[in-house]
Formats: structure tokens, C-alpha cells, sequence
């Protein structure tokens, strides 16, 4: 066994997301898989250890997966991280073939969630005519969700953006409105996209409204989808073809966080402080800057949530995630393009699948096989993900100097 | 009113002698919750003390909540509450709930509203804010 800290992603694969009535999660997982393998130009019989995510299931997608693509006694994990398991599937390969236990590592995450409609909100109503009882860590006679806050996601997320606007200005329902315009421009260029038509401000602004200011198309689209990848030690890549030695992507940087105690951090998630202690631990660790990078793809899970994520990544200057939207910078022609993919507004967001898939989008560009929307000349990308309450995985993904 | 048929609709809301939030302050580093505690996620102490919240905040954040869970009553105001440096978690209330009428750094004092009666004739009493 070759032991190297270099880690190369071999290959790795998305499935088109959308409705996908007649494939259940395991042929979803089963086609990243296969897909992965493929692009990697390896087998079941290379890969010495197996993660998997499948947040709405069973908790043995590994093991069902592995009866269908190939039984080898390897370590099955099933790993569950909210929105960020499929990243924390691969952060969990990626640390075993770091750690020098084996050569290659497959992780996989796959959803089925197409029609799931309104996820993180709900609770047990009182029945009639019984007596009160306290339940729960805060001693509540009821559900608490829509009588002290909210616990569904698009409010949650609303009140992200909005806390950002309150403490900078700038920000307000036309401004998140036509973040959202971008990505769902971007998305037309995407073929695996679950939607991939433009829509205008207008449109946009007068849709069904969820959770102010964010309206339909300013979430995140529930639908079906797996993405996989294979990675592998720089050692053992040597020993490989040229031509995968070429297509092989660096990861510069894989950094997993989760959220360090804020005041306020269990009164509204704080998805602010563990982006950018990711962010900053992996500029380090890769030794590149923001202003390195080529393109970026973040968790714009709600249109509230990608302005946010400007200024936690440092695409901007703090409090200056508006002036950046504002100047074109994030749009595909701009200085640095984020969520070219649709994002998760458009491209859709089958929650496991979502942390392999940005990544796929940025190996895409830095090998130059991204077709129409390919950003020229991209060679360095960052790929982000948050679930609450809170993981954040942020990747950095180079072109090979092969 | 007797307060013999009112509990308040979660532990931390007090409604004697006027209403107020009471929240568990660890006592070595002052980090505040509004959860029973195991230990402090902030400095890991496990001793805390019981501290009277202020009822008047400013609106740190909000949205409106137009679509939400089975049994959840929409529209509603969710936010969170700045009150004297402790954020508080609330719905806005005895406001109409749109942009027009809520808006961030909006000045906000607690208030009470009754959810329902149970089987015995108690009433929960649960906090919102509403506009001071």
C-alpha cells in the first residue's frame, strides 16, 4: 500500500437530477456509481473502502448499494451529516485513503425527493380534550414550529439573508430576487438540471411566496438525483495511464466544520461562522486565495442563503456580499462566476446527493469537459455545502498538471 | 384572572408577576440558553443560574411565513429578537403580518397570547412580540 497526502479525485459522476419515478434510491446510487467507476476507469475490486449517504433511508444505503454493484468485503460506511452528508461521504473516504489505510475510496450519496414539499417543519399536535403535558428540552405543552418562530427551512433560511441585511443594509426582496434570476439563467446551460428555464425578476417576484422575501423559485428544488466520485492517493495515481493521470483532479483542499457556539447560534442557526472557519482552513490548506479561483459553487439553498455565503467564503470584503452581487461578479461572464451549475434553485437539491454533485460541476470545468457552459480556461474551484444545524464542507478543486 | 387555569406555554416563559423570559446563564461564562441544560456548549460548565430576560428588543430578523407544516396557521411573523444583547427566538405578533408593517431594527415588547384550553379548563399562555 502506497502511502501519500496528495488526493486526486480519479473519477466521478452525477446522474441527470429530476423526478425519477421508476429508478428507487439504490439504481439512483447504483448509475453514480457506476458512472464514477467508469470515469475512473477502475472497478468494485480497486476501491478499499465504501461511504455512503442517504438521508430519508434506511441507514444501509452502502450495503444496498453494494449488492448491486459489487460485493467485496470492503468497510461500508452509511454516514448522515443533513444537507452536507454527501461532502461528509467524501470528506470519510478521503481521510481513509489520506490516513494511508487504502489507495482508493468511493463515496456516494443519492436522495429520492422529488414531491417531498415542505422539509425541517412540523411537530406533534395536542390531541383534543387531553390535559397539557410538557415535553421536549423546552418544556412546551405544543408544537413550538409557527408559535415561536419557525422550524421549516425556507423561513429559517429567510431569516438568514434578512440578519445579513439588518446588519449591513443593502439587502432586500428584489436584491435575493434576482440572485435567484441568475441561477435559474445559469441553469439553461445545464442539462442535468431538474429546471432549466430562465425566469425573469418579475416572474420570480410573483410566484407563490413561501417564507418571505424568498418565493418558490428562490428555493431549493426537492427532486431525485445521486452523485459519486472515486478518489485516490498521489502515489498509487502515478501507477495509473497517462490519460486518467491527466483527467485526474487535485483536491487541494477537504475541510468538514461544524458550528463553533455563537450567542444566538441555538436561536437561529448560525451557518455564517463555520463557513468561514472552512473557508479559511482550506484557502490554507491549499495554499490558493480567493482570488485564485475560477468559479465557485455554493449552497444557495434559498436565494437568503447565497449572499451570505459570498462574504463567508471571502468572495467579497466583509459586508460586502451586496457590492458584490451587484457588480456582475457572480454571474457566468463575471470576475468569478458562482453557481454556474443553476445552484441548488435550479440544478435541484436531492439533500445527499447535493455535497458530490458541486464538486462534479467544478471537476467538470477545471478538466475542461463542462460543454456549453464550460467557464474558460478554469484550472481552480471551490465547492461549498452547509446542513444544519450545522456541518459545512468546502472542497478546492485543481486542474491536474499532467 | 386566576393564574391557577394559566401555565405558560414553555418553561422559560414566566407569567408571574408580569411576563418575561427567564433563561438558564451558565455561571462561569455567562453563555445564555433557553433549553434544559446538560453542560455549556460554550465553555463546557455545568452550573447555571436563572436570569430574568428583558422584555423589550429590537427585530434582529424576520420573515413571513406564507406556507408552512400541516396544523401550522398561516401567515405569521417568525423572528428573532435582540432583547438587551440575548436573542430570543419569537413570533411577531399584534402586527399585521407584511413588509409594510414589519421591518428590521423595529422597536418590539413582549406580549402574551392564549393557544388554547385543555380538557381541565387550563389555558397555555405563549409569548410573542408585538410593535412597542
Amino acid at each position: 500500500m502506497s502511502r501519500s497526502d496528495d488526493i486526486w479525485i480519479l473519477g466521478i459522476h452525477m446522474t441527470k437530477f429530476g423526478k425519477h419515478p421508476n429508478l428507487d434510491v439504490v439504481d439512483l446510487g447504483a448509475e453514480a456509481i457506476q458512472g464514477a467507476l467508469a470515469d475512473a476507469g477502475v472497478t468494485m475490486a480497486d476501491i478499499g473502502i465504501l461511504a455512503a449517504g442517504n438521508l430519508l433511508g434506511s441507514g444501509s444505503i452502502a450495503q444496498q448499494l453494494q449488492k448491486q454493484v459489487g460485493q467485496t468485503g470492503i468497510p461500508a460506511y452509511n454516514v448522515s451529516n443533513a444537507c452536507a452528508t454527501g461532502a461528509t461521504a467524501l470528506r470519510t473516504a478521503i481521510m481513509a485513503v489520506k490516513a494511508g489505510e487504502v489507495d482508493m475510496g468511493l463515496a456516494v450519496g443519492v436522495e429520492k425527493l422529488a414531491g417531498a414539499g415542505l422539509l425541517g417543519a412540523g411537530g406533534k399536535a395536542k390531541a383534543d380534550n387531553d390535559e397539557w403535558e410538557r415535553n421536549g428540552r423546552f418544556g412546551a405543552v405544543g408544537p413550538v414550529d409557527g408559535r415561536i418562530g419557525t422550524e421549516s427551512m425556507p423561513g429559517v433560511f429567510a431569516q438568514i439573508g434578512m440578519e445579513y441585511g439588518h446588519k449591513y443594509g443593502g439587502a432586500d426582496f428584489e436584491l435575493f430576487a434576482k440572485i435567484s434570476e441568475k441561477n435559474h439563467a445559469h441553469s439553461t446551460l445545464n442539462p442535468l438540471a431538474a429546471y432549466n428555464k430562465a425566469m425573469s425578476l418579475d416572474q420570480i417576484m410573483n410566484d407563490v411566496m413561501i417564507a418571505y422575501p424568498n418565493t418558490r423559485p428562490m428555493c431549493s428544488a426537492n427532486c431525485d438525483g445521486a452523485a459519486a466520485a472515486v478518489v485516490i492517493n498521489g502515489e498509487k495515481l502515478k501507477t495509473l495511464s497517462l490519460e486518467q493521470q491527466r483527467r485526474a483532479v487535485k483536491v487541494s483542499a477537504s475541510i468538514l466544520t461544524s458550528d463553533p457556539w455563537q450567542e444566538a447560534c441555538q436561536v437561529l442557526p448560525d451557518v455564517n461562522t463555520l463557513t468561514r472557519s472552512a473557508a479559511h482552513q482550506a484557502y490554507e490548506q491549499a495554499g490558493v486565495g480567493p482570488q485564485d479561483l475560477n468559479l465557485v459553487e455554493l449552497h444557495d439553498c434559498f436565494a437568503t442563503a447565497e449572499l451570505v455565503h459570498y462574504d463567508n467564503l471571502m468572495l467579497c470584503e466583509e459586508g460586502g456580499a451586496v457590492d458584490f452581487f451587484e457588480s456582475g461578479a457572480a454571474h457566468r461572464d463575471g470576475r468569478l462566476p458562482v453557481n454556474v451549475s443553476g445552484g441548488l434553485q435550479s440544478k435541484g437539491h436531492p439533500i445527499s446527493a447535493t455535497g458530490i454533485a458541486n464538486i462534479w460541476e467544478v471537476c467538470q470545468h477545471v478538466r475542461g469537459e463542462a460543454g456549453d457552459r464550460q467557464i474558460e480556461g478554469a484550472k481552480v474551484g471551490l465547492a461549498h455545502v452547509i446542513g444544519l444545524a450545522s456541518a459545512c464542507g468546502v472542497h478546492i478543486l485543481e486542474r491536474s498538471a499532467a | 384572572m386566576s393564574t391557577a387555569t394559566q401555565i405558560p406555554f414553555v418553561e422559560y416563559l414566566r407569567l408571574e408577576p408580569t411576563p418575561h423570559l427567564v433563561a438558564n446563564e451558565c455561571t462561569s461564562c455567562g453563555a445564555r440558553y433557553f433549553d434544559r441544560r446538560n453542560a455549556c456548549a460554550a465553555c463546557f460548565a455545568t452550573d447555571f443560574t436563572p436570569v430574568d430576560i428583558p422584555t423589550e428588543g429590537v427585530v434582529r430578523s424576520f420573515s413571513i411565513i406564507t406556507f408552512a407544516a400541516p396544523g401550522v396557521e398561516v401567515p405569521f411573523v417568525a423572528a428573532v429578537i435582540d432583547c438587551g444583547g440575548t436573542s430570543v427566538r419569537a413570533n411577531i405578533i399584534n402586527c399585521p403580518p407584511d413588509p409594510e408593517h414589519v421591518s428590521l431594527g423595529m422597536n418590539v415588547r413582549l406580549a402574551t397570547t392564549v393557544v388554547g384550553t385543555d380538557s381541565a379548563g387550563v389555558e397555555a399562555v405563549n409569548y410573542g412580540f408585538e410593535p412597542a
